[in-house]
């Protein structure tokens, strides 16, 4: 029994270490800007940067935009696969999984193809018009997720019923939707948001090859020509992700709690 | 015309028809309930009438509006579901208004409203409580006060009690029928629990495979089944095979013994095979009796229900139950002795084929 779980705490010590050091060996790194001193000088250099602004608010307005967009298309046809078309719930699993299949570089070639200037639909001839192609692809990245998320939300609680429920006290679709399912999904649906807000906060081959101003391409500028700056936006870039990662945690916790 | 007239409604599933012409009138501020087993089309037939099912044939009038092809949200029927639904995002005032909120009551209409519903199921003070801070009892009153507050033409309760525990089950039918008796609202009530139906309903319908067997007072239905399966699903009942022996006469035979029957046997031939039931509480062991019948059996099992004593005897081939009150003062029969089983003419009942 003891040795079973002295294994138990090697492999977590291990697992631990695995995750831990290369993170803060980064850290470490990051603050040694200044010869012989630690310190946040290139924390200073990267947030100063008029470029890391522009690119990561850039990074944030299109993750808000494609979170809205994504909740938009998602919730509702999450919410009548699971309430009339359960016979079609297998078809739609495949279709939201496929991003996952069809690498981001074969989408965004594809998306080039279709929507070039010469085309019938010239998306890419505008900056605009780039930006909405850059949405709807991170719209298309995020599906596996926010549809995930959104599916385990609606499997939590008894759709049908509360749908019934709600009809027979003169609420129409919409109504039902917005005063009775998304409430009782809130968690599900901030859960699929973040994931969203971390996965196109670091996305990289969609913006670079639609030529736009996104974090990503910016990563990965400033590490091919500076030396502690790329660290200590990994670490920035880190820190984001994994606060989004704490506020569903927090957010799930006080929902579990809610429902006990 | 009736207040809910459901005429000739049926549904089917692809090739599969669960529900099969079934009618019915209801009278305004009358109580009925659907009672059957699972599978019998019970709440399919509330569902239609709710319209969260479409009927593939058929009408459904609600205060002389045809409603079969209205929208639930259309239809102002209430309904409580047996998982409660109480929306959990929602205080108890919060659910109770719902209904009110979406008519575009305002907030006033819909405060006075929520406090009359609350003191009538008796939770004024759980007004800011959340669904998970409540029992099921609790639950099931703020579904049932929500379904209430839109003063819905007909209110249907889809096995409201089945969630619940035995006792809280019998104080709520209770509390049910004496609202409902109060509000004066016309209800549908579907369960597959025979005491439930019987004890608060002014009408059973009871359902087998899609069909309403029997439709008449609880008294009705148990004290005068009209098929085999009414018989067997409503109380317990010996269900024993029988031979025509003298038509004229009103005369059979069971396992060999003659026995009377109170009514006519005219179309029935000699020798014509009929089932018929009795009342285990119609039975007594008793001597032969002039006017009444009698069996003769030996005692197959004796088994002692608290107030009740259940004694079953067998004839040739068949089983008849008898249930006596628990008297301390009187012998029980033994097993394995000889008794005679006595009971009137029109306690047997003859039944219709299924």
């Amino acid at each position: 029994m003891k040795k079973n779980r002295l294994g138990h705490w090697i492999a977590i010590l291990l697992g631990s270490l695995y995750f831990v050091v290369p993170l803060i060996a980064t850290f470490e790194f990051s603050l040694r800007k200044l010869r012989g001193v630690y310190s946040f000088e290139a924390y200073r250099v990267v947030l100063a940067d008029p470029q890391f602004q522009g690119s990561f608010t850039y990074s944030v307005v299109l993750a808000v935009i494609t979170i809205i967009f994504g909740l938009m298309i998602i919730v509702p046809t999450a919410y009548f696969v699971e309430l009339r078309l359960r016979s079609l719930k297998p078809v739609v699993e495949f279709i939201t999984l496929l991003p996952l299949v069809v690498p981001a570089i074969v989408l965004v070639f594809g998306y080039v193809r279709l929507y070039n200037s010469s085309s019938i639909l010239p998306l890419t001839a505008s900056t605009r018009g780039t930006d909405f192609l850059l949405a709807c692809g991170y719209v298309t990245l995020a599906l596996p997720y926010m549809y995930r998320s959104i599916e385990t939300g609606l499997r939590s609680i008894d759709v049908r019923t509360l749908t019934e429920a709600a009809e027979s006290l003169g609420a129409g679709p919409l109504t039902t939707l917005r005063r009775v399912i998304l409430p009782n999904i809130r968690s599900a649906v901030l859960s699929g948001a973040f994931l969203t807000f971390a996965i196109v906060i670091g996305e990289f081959t969609f913006a670079s090859l639609l030529n736009r101003p996104a974090f990503g391409p910016y990563l990965q500028l400033v590490g091919a020509n500076r030396a502690y700056e790329p660290a200590a936006l990994a670490i920035v870039a880190f820190a984001v992700t994994w606060a989004c990662m704490g506020i569903i945690q927090v957010i799930s916790r006080n929902r579990t709690a809610a429902i006990k | 015309m009736s207040f809910l007239e459901i005429n000739h409604l049926k549904k089917s599933f692809g090739p599969n028809t669960v529900v099969h012409d079934f009618t019915l009138s209801v009278e305004k501020g009358e109580f009925v309930s659907f009672l059957g087993p699972s599978g019998c089309g019970k709440t399919t037939v509330l569902r239609m009438i709710a319209g969260f099912e479409q009927a593939s044939s058929g009408r459904i009038i609600i205060g002389g509006a045809d409603v079969t092809h209205l929208p639930p949200a259309k239809r102002n029927v209430g309904m409580v579901f047996q998982a409660y639904a109480l929306f959990p995002n929602l205080t108890v005032a919060g659910n109770i208004g719902f209904g009110l909120e979406i008519a575009g009551a305002t907030s006033a209409e819909i405060n006075t409203r929520v406090a009359e519903m609350l003191e009538l199921i008796k939770l004024p003070h759980l007004a800011s409580r959340y669904p998970y801070q409540l029992s099921g009892g609790q639950q099931q009153r703020v579904a049932l006060a929500r379904a209430l507050a839109v003063r819905p033409q007909v209110l249907l309760l889809d096995e409201p009690l089945s969630a619940l525990d035995a006792k809280i089950r019998v104080s709520l039918r209770e509390e049910i029928r004496a609202l409902q008796r109060e509000l004066g609202i016309t209800t549908v009530f579907v369960t597959h629990d025979q005491e439930e139906a019987l004890s608060i309903s002014d009408r059973v319908v009871v359902m087998h495979n899609g069909k309403a067997d029997q439709v008449g007072a609880p008294s009705e239905i148990y004290n005068h089944p009209k098929t085999h399966f009414v018989a067997s699903f409503v109380g317990t009942l010996n269900i024993l095979e029988a031979r025509v022996a003298d038509a004229t006469s009103g005369r059979l035979s069971i396992d060999g013994q003659p026995v009377a029957v109170a009514r006519s046997l005219a179309g029935f031939g000699l020798g014509d095979q009929l089932t018929v039931a009795l009342r285990p509480e119609a039975v007594d062991i008793a001597a032969p009796e002039s006017g009444k019948n009698a069996l003769k059996g030996t005692v197959d099992d004796v088994a002692f229900l608290g107030s009740i004593i259940r004694v079953r005897v067998r004839l040739a081939s068949a089983r008849v139950s008898l249930d006596t009150f628990n008297d301390p003062s009187r012998s029980l029969p033994r097993v394995g002795e000889t008794v005679t089983l006595s009971f009137k003419p029109e306690d047997l009942l003859l039944l219709e084929r299924d």
